[in-house]
């Protein structure tokens, strides 16, 4: 039995009086594919901001490995955890969002350098070395001295993922990888995250609109409803022969 | 023009522009104390400690509320008989003092903006690697925030040149200063003053050309889209 590598327990998340998620309790394997579908606003994107500690859960606990992301030990009670102990917990996470978030500032090459340089403390050399391969397996071995604003969208997606890719995360969050992309993009960036997923030891948490994709890669796959978990299990149970009646008019409403 | 004599002129010329050194040092002095107290300001502001981000938000409301010559007045004159922490400062460094800390809060306010204009997703995705706090803004946030900036700091800097005078009141040295001993001691000022007007617009005129050639040179460098539409956003 491995343990999981994210942990959920009964977590909660209300933005003022709007209850968002509640209750969220769920497990993550190493090197397990999870999509999270779900109609707007059913708090999916929330789930992966809270483990990358873009938002704070109201309650409930986290944990990455055994440890807990935002509560830490102190006098052998659990306090709301600092800076220094989310730094050190979220390291193993790496994240992908829905409009890139490039640094406009520097070349792509520099884009993937730069941390693994200034939080990794890499030699500049070895990051660079490593940058580069890592741009040339996403299909941008070209474009290394470009900055971002001479790119496609997709290309942008491309490097975002090479940049995340390049600080070796244990799980790897994509939020709506291809929400911004025009349609004729969307397929060459999926075929990235098809290739990211084959090579295995990853753990990857996807949120994502594309239910073929989703049927493809995932091994499981949540449905998120309301704040809760409506339906879970492998993709072809979830997408296909779901008795669900939500998951049902959900699906339709997409696949029309 | 029967009182003007360009005799007058040109001995009064080479006496005046004896003062130049003090005007333009005391213009850059001020400058760079202002661009670091800047950021001291923005610092202070952004503590995470609301009763500090209060106080450090009124004082500096307070600082711009009040003339830059009472200031400087208050710092050469009233300073010194403030019991316990007052003392004697040179008429110089009085004038950095006053004129740096003035116009820092105007600075601060700058980097503020240009700060504000950084898109919400640069943070998080330097959260997302995992940066520690000190390279995510030297590093990410302020090579953003500040070039779109640079107009506005280059205008401040022509700003701080001509209340850079103000400090003749407290007998700093400068063109000013000259000139209007140069007037007292002949009962002429004509063309002492003309000459001090000259002398700031031949400086001020060139220094503007240069600002807007180095704005340009900066948004070359940097991502003309973006750079263009936060130096809108952090102007307006």
């Amino acid at each position: 039995m491995t343990e999981p590598i994210v942990t959920f327990k009964d977590v909660h998340k209300s933005f003022g009086d709007v209850d968002v998620l509640k209750g969220i309790d769920l497990e993550i394997k190493p090197a397990e594919k999870v999509a999270v579908i779900g109609p707007s606003g059913s708090g999916k994107t929330t789930i992966i901001r809270m483990l990358m500690t873009l938002e704070q859960p109201t309650s409930g606990d986290i944990f990455v490995g055994d440890q807990n992301l935002w509560k830490m030990e102190k006098n052998g009670e659990f306090v709301a955890a600092n800076e220094k102990h989310l730094r050190e917990v979220r390291g193993d996470i790496g994240m992908v969002f829905q409009h890139f978030n490039l640094f406009p500032h520097m070349t792509i090459l520099e884009n993937c350098m730069t941390a693994p340089i200034h939080v990794k403390k890499e030699a500049k050399k070895v990051a660079r070395q490593r940058s580069i391969e890592m741009l040339e397996k996403v299909g941008l071995g070209d474009k290394l001295d470009n900055y971002p604003s001479q790119l496609s969208g997709g290309q942008k997606q491309r490097v975002a993922m090479a940049r995340a890719l390049v600080m070796r995360p244990k799980v790897m969050l994509f939020d709506e990888v291809t929400s911004a992309l025009d349609p004729e993009l969307v397929g060459e960036v999926l075929e990235v995250i098809r290739d990211i997923a084959k090579e295995g030891e990853m753990a990857m948490i996807l949120v994502t609109h594309e239910m073929d994709f989703a049927l493809d890669v995932a091994d499981k796959v949540l449905f998120l409803d309301e704040g809760v978990i409506a339906e879970q299990g492998s993709a072809s149970e979830v997408i296909e022969h779901s008795k669900n009646e939500r998951l049902q008019s959900f699906l339709h409403r997409f696949r029309s | 023009m029967e009182n003007w004599s360009w005799d007058v002129f040109l001995d009064a010329f080479p006496i005046v522009l004896q003062g130049l050194g003090i005007t333009i040092g005391l213009t850059l002095t001020c400058y760079l104390f202002a661009l670091i107290f800047g950021f001291v300001w923005i610092f202070l502001r952004r503590v995470p400690f609301k009763p500090l981000n209060w106080i450090v938000t009124w004082i500096m409301e307070f600082i711009r509320s009040t003339p830059p010559l009472v200031q400087l007045f208050f710092i050469y004159y009233a300073w010194p008989m403030v019991p316990g922490i007052g003392m004697t400062l040179s008429p110089f460094t009085s004038a950095v003092l006053g004129l740096g800390i003035h116009f820092s809060t105007y600075i601060g306010e700058v980097y503020r903006s240009g700060i504000d204009g950084v898109d919400k997703g640069q943070w998080e995705a330097a959260r997302a690697l995992n940066y520690p706090t000190g390279k995510k803004w030297t590093k990410i946030i302020l090579p953003q925030a500040i070039p779109p900036t640079i107009p506005m700091l280059g205008n401040y800097l022509i700003i701080m040149f001509k209340e850079v005078p103000l400090a003749s009141t407290i007998g700093v040295v400068g063109i000013l200063h000259m000139a209007n001993s140069y007037g007292s001691q002949y009962w002429t000022y004509l063309e002492p003053l003309t000459i001090v007007a000259i002398l700031f617009l031949v400086l001020s005129y060139p220094s503007a050309i240069l600002i807007n050639k180095l704005e340009r040179k900066m948004n070359r460098r940097f991502d003309k889209k973006e750079a263009l539409k936060s130096s809108e956003g952090a102007i307006t």
